[in-house]
């Protein structure tokens, strides 16, 4: 492991103020700091919009601190395989084998000109620094600017029986056989929607798995109706479609406006029990689910800095407040990547470059007008056709009204629909923190990431108002289950 | 909405009432629901959610050893209603009776227990002195380095994100008029009732007032004239993940090192609850207390010395809330000394939550009879006739 | 019981010797602790709350739902733990409170 610390992390600039360092029984948190007279500039996620971002920040002569939670760079979309694993990008990365490829290669190049920390958590944001742990060592990192590029994760419906073994999310699915070489089961059905959803179904029957059907809850005409929108990226819309024929040319069970009725099994899956579009209940046997509605932002960490967020009726979802370059309600820090805004890999390198801009500029040094306009322009079909996905592919909040009592809602606690209903209703909370407080709904080790939006539309359902008012989980540290490591000393 | 009871009136958008409470934690709660036990009307006013601050964040402690000895007959009265919340409010907070255990590493502090459990015993609280090795037998779990502890059978604990609410729906259920994100603005003495307003418009009029508005209550008390020490307190609260339900008893250590006062304990469901060591800033303002994440690294030492298999398990949540304290680290209670009909119940300086029925029983037997019913003489206001002003808020 | 998830391609790595549930089994190097675990068995873990067994869900660190013990009592995350050798993993009971 690198010594960090002992090369400064960003340009010393000599006379600028310290936010966070001088407050007393407050600095010296680790070892690493000691002497260090500057706070840094950190970016969170090594995925594309981490990696672009401190790509830029050392084109500018700058040595960010880059963190990454995982072992290897390249986020979920671009993850490597282990070093000992010998499949060509082509067959881990279809047709974005290319850009998988170029972001690797860049990421070799830069890695030896930033502070880059693998394998390491950042658990929580305090006073301008970042808190950090990897393994039993924990850091303390003051920063002038913090790019967090947080990525995103399934957005999941819940599904009486998705707790069993063989239940897993579409990325999940997908990261088995990206990653891992790996199959979710012998016989998996895909549900869900979303460009995920036939994504992974088509790696998986070209990896030579018995993919057993591909159920998506939109509608056909939904997806017809969203056309103008996602027509915004042509060549990603084409290849949407290619997936979707290539599945149909392999005999495979393709149904739209489908309803989510049960995974059935004990112990293992046996089945998953569903309604078509005319509302027949069929039966798809197999041995495992893959399930995802889309993707939801990652926002603990903005949460954590203490960026002010609005409601986003595209998403259906609380998002930092962002101005068009990445920048937060909060000074220093600016947010890139899918963890602002799910807008794909190819907006996320944009707009981590961009990010990367807006913090050289607040830095006082200016990029280039040209670059920032430039940046700007390439983002904007990548907005419209954000809208085309949401549109295209929505997430089926109406499900939620209709989940038996008995569903399991958060995994975590195994809080039930009813549960959290009756939090909502009988025990009359107003909002979700007051629901998660009586129910423990969210209250759980992914606080909230998988039942947050579903379990708020529950609430929302079950109290008669609109998803809005339902309110936002506030977030808490650490933002993933933390081993008890003491402070280190000084 | 709950229906409103029969006596009260309204007149000119005014509503009255036998009492109203200013503060809906689980003292204002309480109060409201033995009230109405007593056939008094009520009104509570709750500036935002029944028990969302002080008595929803607290370690969810229901433990009487370690008190300050005149405040055990309060919490003796509070035990027996906890035993008993079932039959009065309808739900059990999930109070477990399994037992509070405090260690000592220290001889003065052994010789401390000991003392405590001779002179506990006048105001009927029995605890079991255990040696090391008697300790180790039965709570094999906590730390070798323990030279003693003191065991107190019918002490626990119970879920402080429960209790105070409970308390508040029983009270309405009761027939007491609750308002939630009703903010008290102004409180008046006419020539026989109090005027109470809020943000809102609301008016309402009653001929006693109780002041239970935890940290924020010094505002109050200072409008009529009088003055207490009191500052808000942020504690710094931690929670791992689920693990097997196999320690019983709340834990708490013995000792007159305050960076040492931890505590921890199990739910049923089996995470750990812990806290203590440190404490952090709290804002009246924002009512918001942020946790230092950097805290949570401070506890470890001193909660992993009490229960050392806990460092095998991960932190899951963390969280703070805005508590009142007093210089003296003794609430208030009791009827104001300059204004009659007004009465207070706050500052309860984190150890509240075991004393929130008996509290509630206390205050509703002294509007109602002029009588408390236990004693509570040492936490009246006048003790701070002539006190020095409060501190500022510390780091 | 048979192994939940298949190995598609990527099978010439050399093998890793580990225990689930004290009964011996092998891995190949590169394996993520959920791989090993899930091309020998059906499950990762049991739920604290009684609902029945679990084996993950989310494969990147982020549904906290594959969570295991070692013998030695210590908490590993299945899907961002690399296997090693001679690891000792339970899956059906929790080594809780571990002796000191």
């Amino acid at each position: 492991m690198a010594e960090p610390g002992m090369s400064q992390p960003g340009m010393s600039q000599p006379g600028m103020s310290q936010p966070g360092m001088s407050q007393p029984g407050m600095s010296q948190t680790g070892m690493s700091q000691t002497g260090m007279s500057q706070p840094g500039i950190v970016v969170i996620g090594a995925g594309p919009a981490g990696i672009r971002a401190a790509a830029r920040l050392a084109e500018a002569g700058l040595c960010p601190v880059l963190i990454e939670e995982g072992e290897r760079d390249g986020g979920q979309i671009y993850r490597r395989q282990p070093p000992n694993f010998s499949r060509p990008p082509e067959a881990l990365y279809g047709a974005e084998a290319a850009k998988a490829t170029a972001l690797h290669r860049d990421f070799e190049a830069l890695r030896e000109r930033i502070d880059y920390r693998p394998g390491t958590l950042a658990w929580a944001i305090r006073d301008q620094a970042v808190l950090t742990v990897r393994g039993a060592r924990t850091e303390s990192l003051p920063f002038r600017a913090l790019i967090i590029a947080a990525g995103a994760t399934d957005r999941i419906m819940p599904v009486p029986g998705w707790t069993l073994p063989g239940v897993y999310s579409l990325g999940g699915a997908q990261i088995a056989l990206k990653a891992q070489a790996c199959a979710i089961g012998a016989r998996p059905v895909f549900m869900g929607t979303g460009p995920l959803l036939y994504l992974v179904a088509w790696q998986y029957a070209k990896a030579g798995v018995a993919v057993q059907a591909v159920l998506d809850t939109t509608p056909f005409a939904t997806r017809l109706a969203a056309l103008r929108d996602l027509a915004a990226r042509p060549s990603v819309l084409l290849r949407g479609m290619r997936y979707v024929l290539a599945l149909r040319r392999r005999g495979i069970r393709l149904a739209t406006g489908i309803t989510p009725v049960a995974v059935e099994g004990e112990g293992g899956i046996v089945a998953l029990r569903w309604r078509d579009k005319a509302g027949a209940e069929q039966r798809s046997e197999c041995d495992a689910v893959g399930l995802g509605y889309g993707l939801r932002s990652e926002t603990q960490l903005a949460d954590l800095a203490k960026c002010r967020f609005a409601y986003d009726p595209v998403a259906r979802q609380w998002l930092p407040e962002l101005d068009e370059d990445g920048r937060s309600s909060v000074a220093g820090v600016y947010l890139a990547g899918d963890g602002a805004m799910v807008r794909g890999a190819d907006a996320a390198e944009l707009a981590g470059r961009l990010a990367a801009c807006a913090a050289l500029a607040d830095l006082g040094q200016p990029p280039p007008a040209t670059e920032i306009a430039d940046l700007r322009r390439a983002l904007r079909p990548m907005n419209r056709f954000r809208r085309g996905l949401e549109a295209g592919f929505p997430w089926p909040a109406q499900l939620a009204a209709g989940l038996p009592d008995e569903t399991i809602v958060c995994r975590c606690e195994a809080i039930t629909a009813g549960e959290l209903r009756r939090a909502a209703t009988d025990l009359d909370a107003p909002e979700v923190n007051r629901a998660k407080a009586f129910s423990r709904v969210g209250m759980g080790r992914c606080q909230g990431r998988m039942c947050g939006l579903a379990g708020a539309e529950i609430f929302a359902a079950a109290r008669g108002v609109p998803i809005e008012e339902a309110g936002r989980l506030r977030g808490a540290a650490p933002v993933k289950p933390l081993p008890m490591i003491e402070e280190p000393g000084p | 909405m709950s229906a409103a009871v029969s006596t009260i009136l309204h007149a000119a958008g005014e509503t009255a009432a036998d009492v109203v409470i200013v503060g809906g934690g689980i003292m204002g709660a309480a109060t409201a629901f033995f009230l109405r036990q007593r056939g008094l009307s009520v009104v509570m006013l709750e500036r935002d959610m029944v028990g969302q601050h002080a008595s929803g964040v607290n370690f969810g402690n229901v433990r009487r050893q370690g008190r300050f000895l005149p405040q055990l007959p309060l919490a003796n009265r509070s035990r027996e209603i906890w035993g008993r919340l079932p039959e009065l409010i309808g739900e059990d907070a999930e109070f477990l009776p399994t037992g509070h255990l405090r260690v000592a590493f220290r001889p003065e502090d052994v010789a401390k227990q000991e003392q405590y459990a001779r002179d506990a015993r006048a105001y009927g609280l029995d605890l079991e002195l255990l040696s090391g090795n008697a300790l180790r037998a039965r709570f094999p779990f906590v730390s070798p380095e323990a030279m003693a502890g003191s065991f107190s059978p019918l002490d626990g604990h119970a879920n402080p994100r429960l209790a105070a609410p409970a308390f508040g729906r029983a009270a309405r259920r009761a027939g007491a008029i609750v308002h939630e994100g009703a903010e008290v603005v102004s409180i008046a003495k006419g020539a026989e009732d109090f005027r109470v307003e809020t943000k809102g418009g609301g008016r309402f009029r009653a001929p006693n007032v109780q002041v239970s508005a935890g940290a924020w209550a010094r505002a109050f008390v200072n409008a009529f004239g009088e003055e207490v020490p009191l500052r808000p307190i942020g504690p710094q609260m931690g929670v791992t993940e689920p693990a097997p339900y196999r320690i019983a008893p709340v834990l708490g250590i013995t000792t007159s090192v305050p960076e040492e006062t931890v505590y921890a304990r199990q739910v049923a469901r089996g995470n750990i609850v812990f806290g203590g060591s440190v404490r952090g800033p709290a804002s009246l303002e924002t009512r918001r207390a942020t946790l230092d994440p950097l805290n949570t690294l401070r506890q470890r030492r001193y909660v992993a010395r009490l229960l050392p298999a806990v460092t095998k398990l991960r932190i899951i949540r963390t969280w703070s809330g805005v508590e009142g304290y007093m210089d003296d680290d003794i609430p208030v209670m009791g009827p104001s000394a300059r204004v009659p009909g007004l009465f207070y119940a706050f500052g309860f300086c984190g150890h509240g939550f075991q004393l929130g029925p008996g509290v509630g029983a206390t205050m509703a037997e002294l509007i109602a009879t002029g009588s408390p019913g236990v004693p509570i003489d040492p936490f009246h206001i006048t003790r701070f006739k002539g006190a020095p002003t409060t501190k500022e808020t510390p780091p | 019981m048979a192994g939940q998830f298949q190995r598609v391609d990527e099978r010439n790595r050399s093998t890793v010797r580990l225990e689930i549930d004290r009964v011996p089994v092998t891995a190949l190097a590169g394996d993520t602790l959920m791989v090993a675990i899930l091309t020998n068995t059906g499950q990762l873990r049991a739920s604290e709350f009684g609902d029945g067994a679990r084996a993950g869900f989310c494969l990147m660190g982020a549904c906290q739902d594959c969570w295991v013990w070692n013998e030695e009592g210590e908490r590993l995350r299945a899907c961002s733990t690399t296997v090693a050798e001679g690891m000792r993993i339970l899956t059906r009971e929790a080594p809780w409170p571990s002796p000191a």
